[in-house]
């Protein structure tokens, strides 16, 4: 079975700016798949050439084996959701969502079902009549997939579908998508800056940054292992420190932190022995204690940031090296300490990993 | 201390001024429009309202014909610019970036600010060295020139504010190229393109310097009609054809304005 998308070395440059550097990515057959990055970091150029909105400067693009790289948007098999949904506001609901059938040339009998099935899936059967701007933003973007999904593309592309929506409405998409997605099928193709939001669809995510691709792995992989510095830091929170290296050993680097402490860190060959490398912990993985534990090490509390279902604590080592820790409020939202207090801290085991930079 | 803010309005004698202000500039209309119902000749006297110069113009052959002049040509030169308007719009905005765009974009705008008698003296030198002689059809081409950047105004501006993933939407929906001109594009564009039009038209019915430049014999537009009266002296008849014209002017260019503001 081909890959649903092969991106083959593609580049992509605007006069003398590179948007793209070689990117080289395959997506999966009904794989939710995410390209997640800051803005300007080219995971909107490269929905825009799989949409063929743009052409590429050199490299090729592949549709379930065939070479789309040279068809313009009309004659790939490829529907996109739009940012701002862009709907046909001169159109009703209902037409909207025929657009591409009647483009497809479908019989007017089979237009009509799956027009009608399309609006029961979103639930807007009572607002085929509608004009785009007599619905919510939350309706819209419904009427927006709908649209997008009618033709039965091989591969749905969604361009931060979810960025215009408040809160609440975010959230109860993000399921609903994820459910569509698994109902359909289809390939999607989701575009955005909000790391919860991939961490929670994703089956796969390519985390990119200034034209490149730094990582491309399962959510748990991206958040617990990532690859680089760049990765670590947009995604989560996260400490890091710089260490010096004592050994290897098994995977695992043995580091020594100013003020005399040791560390094992997971080491995916980012480690040389003798040279400092940087580590990184997440927050959460590190514990604070009023009284003494296994492992604990002396600390003093600086900073509380109650975060009501968590407290942060900004602890100092003696030494002076500085480590957020995140602790869940299982109980209540009491502190175990207060600021300027003594404690222990405990970093779970594997907890620290190091990073290429 | 808190120093009051004086406003324009606050300064004395800012109502007077405002009156003496739109009294200078429409009296001459008003009082164009009150003597064409005047029951006299006079221009002064008021003796009675009356509609017998909107009679007396309406039996008038000569009138008549060159009512209908004005008509065909305004919709012509109308029809022809705004086609080429929406055509230019669409090259600027939606077409592959050219060398000189910008200055073309200028080039369109420029018979705004060129001398209107300039432009006629060299419509009428260009006409005559090539011997054009078609009739209304030297007026219509004349016109076609300076209609242009009138359509092209209007349509400009809706396109600019239009959001153009609404198109690549379509095309993302199997459209052609075409058909996303055809079925998303114009019907997006309408209210642009009618209003420009409406400018185009009224633009054409008004004008006089280019129209009596090029014009033949006996292809007389209302303008030169009115104009011709003039020089036999004042008459109410030119009051009522004038307020005529009037009022095609306001209804159109105010049919015009509120398409633009449509969303």
């Amino acid at each position: 079975m081909p890959q649903a998308v092969e991106i083959i070395d593609v580049v992509k440059k605007y006069g003398s700016f590179t948007a793209l550097h070689n990117v080289s990515l395959d997506i999966r057959p009904n794989e939710f798949f995410t390209l997640l990055g800051p803005s300007g970091c080219g995971k909107t150029t490269l929905l825009r050439i799989i949409a063929g909105f743009e052409d590429i400067t050199a490299g090729t693009l592949k549709l379930f084996g065939t070479d789309i790289t040279a068809l313009p948007p009309d004659r790939r098999p490829i529907n996109t959701v739009f940012q701002h949904y862009s709907l046909f506001p001169h159109m009703t609901v209902a037409e909207n969502v025929a657009f591409g059938l009647r483009r497809l040339k479908m019989p007017a009998a089979d237009i009509t079902r799956r027009v009608a099935e399309m609006l029961e899936m979103i639930k807007l059967s009572s607002h085929a009549g509608r004009r785009p701007h007599q619905l919510s933003g939350g309706q819209q973007q419904r009427v927006a997939l709908a649209r997008a999904l009618a033709p039965r593309p091989k591969v749905l592309l969604l361009d931060e579908p979810l960025s215009a929506l408040d809160l609440k409405l975010r959230q109860a998409m993000r399921m609903e998508l994820k459910t569509l997605q698994q109902q359909t099928g289809v390939t999607f193709i989701f575009v955005t800056h909000d790391q919860e939001e991939a961490l929670a669809m994703s089956d796969r995510i390519a985390v990119m940054s200034e034209g490149r691709v730094q990582q491309i792995d399962a959510p748990q992989v991206i958040y617990e292992h990532p690859a680089t510095r760049f990765v670590a830091d947009f995604i989560g929170d996260a400490n890091f420190l710089t260490a010096s290296v004592e050994g290897l050993e098994d995977g695992r680097a043995h580091c020594g932190l100013p003020g005399g402490y040791r560390l094992i860190a997971r080491d995916a060959g980012a480690a040389r022995p003798g040279q400092s490398v940087s580590l990184f912990l997440r927050p959460e993985k590190l514990s604070v204690h009023d009284t003494p534990v296994e492992e604990g090490i002396g600390m003093t509390v600086r900073t509380i940031v109650y975060q009501g279902d968590a407290t942060d604590y900004l602890v100092e080592l003696d030494g002076g090296v500085m480590l957020r820790s995140r602790c869940e409020n299982r109980i209540n939202g009491d502190p175990i300490l207060t600021a300027g207090e003594r404690g222990f801290l405990r970093i779970a085991p594997d907890a620290a990993k190091t990073l290429l930079d | 201390m808190a120093r009051k803010t004086r406003k324009i309005t606050d300064l004395p004698g800012f109502r007077g001024f405002t009156w003496l202000f739109f009294a200078y500039l429409y009296a001459p209309l008003v009082l164009l429009v009150v003597f064409s119902f005047n029951a006299t000749r006079s221009g002064t006297v008021w003796s009675g309202f009356s509609l017998t110069w909107y009679a007396k113009i309406a039996a008038d052959s000569q009138i008549q014909r060159a009512a209908l002049n004005s008509l065909t040509v305004a919709i012509c030169a109308t029809a022809i610019a705004t086609v080429v308007a929406t055509a230019a719009a669409l090259a600027m905005k939606r077409g592959v970036p050219f060398f000189g765009r910008k200055v073309t974009g200028g080039l369109i705008m420029t018979p705004l600010v060129v001398p209107e008698i300039v432009t006629a003296v060299a419509t009428l030198l260009l006409f005559s060295a090539i011997g054009l002689s078609l009739g209304l059809g030297n007026i219509i081409l004349a016109h076609v020139a300076f209609c242009i950047p009138f359509a092209y105004l209007p349509i400009r501006a809706r396109l600019e504010r239009m959001d153009e993933s609404i198109e690549l939407a379509a095309r993302d929906l199997y459209a052609t190229p075409w058909q996303t001109l055809r079925t998303v594009t114009l019907p997006l564009l309408a209210p642009g393109i009618v209003s420009g039009a409406l400018l185009a038209l009224i633009t054409s019915i008004d004008d006089f310097i280019i129209t009596m430049m090029v014009a033949e014999p006996g292809a007389t537009t209302l303008p030169l009609y009115i104009y011709g009266m003039l020089r036999l002296g004042v008459s109410p008849e030119i009051n009522a054809i004038s307020t005529i014209l009037l009022g095609v002017s306001v209804g159109v260019v105010t049919l015009s304005h509120l398409l633009t503001r449509r969303r």
